[in-house]
Formats: structure tokens, sequence, C-alpha cells
């Protein structure tokens, strides 16, 4: 069944996280991102960081989770067993760095129909304690129609 | 200067080849939280349709992400990624992984010196990244 138009602007309670060192240097390991800007205080701060920078996909971390408790709400009416992730991105206005506690906001941006596929694009707006911009990340995941439909 | 803070637009980048062992997708689930067994469990994989445990598309975006960091010298100046996951990267369980061959391409240099780059990353010569674009902007 195609998901209804409706949701497109709709936006879900904030969530907020908190970026660790440890996280950083165990998805940074993950990933063989080696740059000692990721996991030695010293080292970021020399290269003129406050604090030790995240990887360019680590805030998946939390914008994936956050968005995958959007797709788990039943109001939305997805099966997540059927989806695919289709395209990922992330724009960043500043790095992410460890200490840095952040809020998402996870927003329906598009839904259209691809040859009976819903494909659905989530945003997910990430501001600091500030209220300052960090970034934006977008996923776009497909639906796939159930074979008999 | 690093490669990329010195690259006109047109030049092709130093292309690296990153391996994914069946370890590496335990971690990379552990790291990022998506505990999907698709990728690391080959009954679920093959019962879902699939030819057998896949890479997480996050690892093979990252794995991109970060070749584009070792180039530019600074991983904070890669501000922003996006891509299309186009084939899985099928990992066998061996010792050896899966190979991804990584590349790309300086397409424009705006006034800020913001570099877009357009990259490449195949596995067993097709695609895996389709449209991926990096943009990096010295600081």
């Amino acid at each position: 069944m195609p998901l209804d138009a409706s949701f497109v602007g709709r936006t879900w309670p904030a969530e907020t996280y908190e970026v660790s060192l440890a996280k950083i240097r165990e998805f940074a390991a993950a990933i063989g991102a080696d740059d000692p800007v990721h996991h030695d205080r010293e080292a970021a701060r020399a290269a003129g960081h406050t604090d030790v920078v995240a990887p360019t996909t680590f805030p998946v971390v939390f914008t994936w989770p956050a968005t995958r408790r959007v797709v788990d709400d039943p109001a939305l009416g997805l099966d997540f067993t059927r989806v695919v992730h289709r395209e990922q991105s992330i724009e960043l206005s500043r790095p992410l760095y460890a200490g840095d506690v952040v809020t998402s906001v996870v927003v329906v941006e598009d839904i259209r129909d691809l040859a009976g596929n819903d494909v659905i694009t989530f945003r997910c707006d990430v501001t600091d304690a500030d209220g300052g911009d960090v970034l934006t990340t977008r996923a776009v995941l497909v639906g796939r129609a159930e074979p008999d439909a | 200067m690093s490669a990329l803070s010195d690259a006109a637009a047109g030049d092709q980048l130093e292309p690296r080849t990153a391996m994914i062992t069946r370890a590496d997708l335990v971690a990379y689930a552990g790291a990022s939280g998506d505990l999907n067994p698709i990728h690391w469990n080959e009954r679920v994989a093959v019962d879902v349709g699939l030819p057998g445990v896949i890479a997480h598309g996050m690892l093979t975006m990252s794995l991109a992400a970060r070749y584009v960091a070792d180039l530019a010298g600074d991983p904070a100046a890669v501000v922003s990624f996006s891509t299309r996951f186009t084939r899985p990267v099928v990992v066998p369980d061996d010792d050896t992984g899966a190979t991804v061959e990584l590349g790309g391409k300086v397409t424009e240099i705006a006034d800020d010196g913001a570099r877009t780059v357009s990259i490449t990353a195949t596995h067993e010569g097709k695609g895996v990244l389709g449209k991926a674009v990096a943009v990096v902007r010295p600081r």
C-alpha cells in the first residue's frame, strides 16, 4: 500500500546524543581511519581543533537510530523487513567533536512512488547545545512493494 | 600541501584498494550499532535472497570518505559526502575478504578553494557506489 503523502513535512520528537572520545575512536578504528585527530586529543588540538574529530560518516551512529525509530512508527506504515537503503548524504556545517551534545530532529522530506515502491527521504537536522547547526543527514529508503501486490 | 589541495579540475586522484573482511563487518556493526544480521549471518542473508553476507553500505561509504579525507590530509576538510548504494559487496568467509577499488576525480573548484570530488567504488569490476560526491574545503 502506498505511503500517505501527508507525512511529508512531519517531524518526530528530538533526540539527544553525547559524542564521546571512546565512540569516535571505536568508529574510526572500525573504518581504518588512523589519522591521529580521530584518536588523540593532543594531536587534534595541535591541528587546530577543540577536541578529537569524528570521521565524516560518524553521525550515522546517532542519526540512523533516530531515523529508524521513525521508520518503525506504525503510523508511517513502512515494513522495515522490505526496506532497502538507497542513498545517504552527510553535510557538515562544522566538525563534530568529542564532548558535543547534539540534538537530532527527523523530518520526512519527501515521499514518492517509483514503479510501485515507496521512496522516502528522511532528513535529520543536528544542532549543538547552543542551538548552532552542526550537520544534516539524508537517508533515502525504498520500501519494496509486496511481490504479489 | 596535500594531494587534493593542489589538484586541478579534471585531475584523477591516486586510486586505492580497500579490503573488507567478515571481521571488519563485525567491528563496523558494533561501532555503528547497525546489527542487521545480513551483515554477519550467512543463513539470514541467503534466506532473504542475497548471495551471501554483504557489507553495510555505510561501511563502504565510510571507506570512501576516509579515502577522500586521507587525500585531503585533513579529515575535517571533508564537509559533505553523498552517495547512492547501487550494488551489494558480498564478503566471503575467508581471511582475504572482499576488495573495493576506490578512485576519484576533481570535478569542480569553487572560489573558496573547495574541491568537488566524484568518487568511484567498484567491487569485481562493478560500481557499488553511484553518484558518490564529496566536497573538500580547506580550513
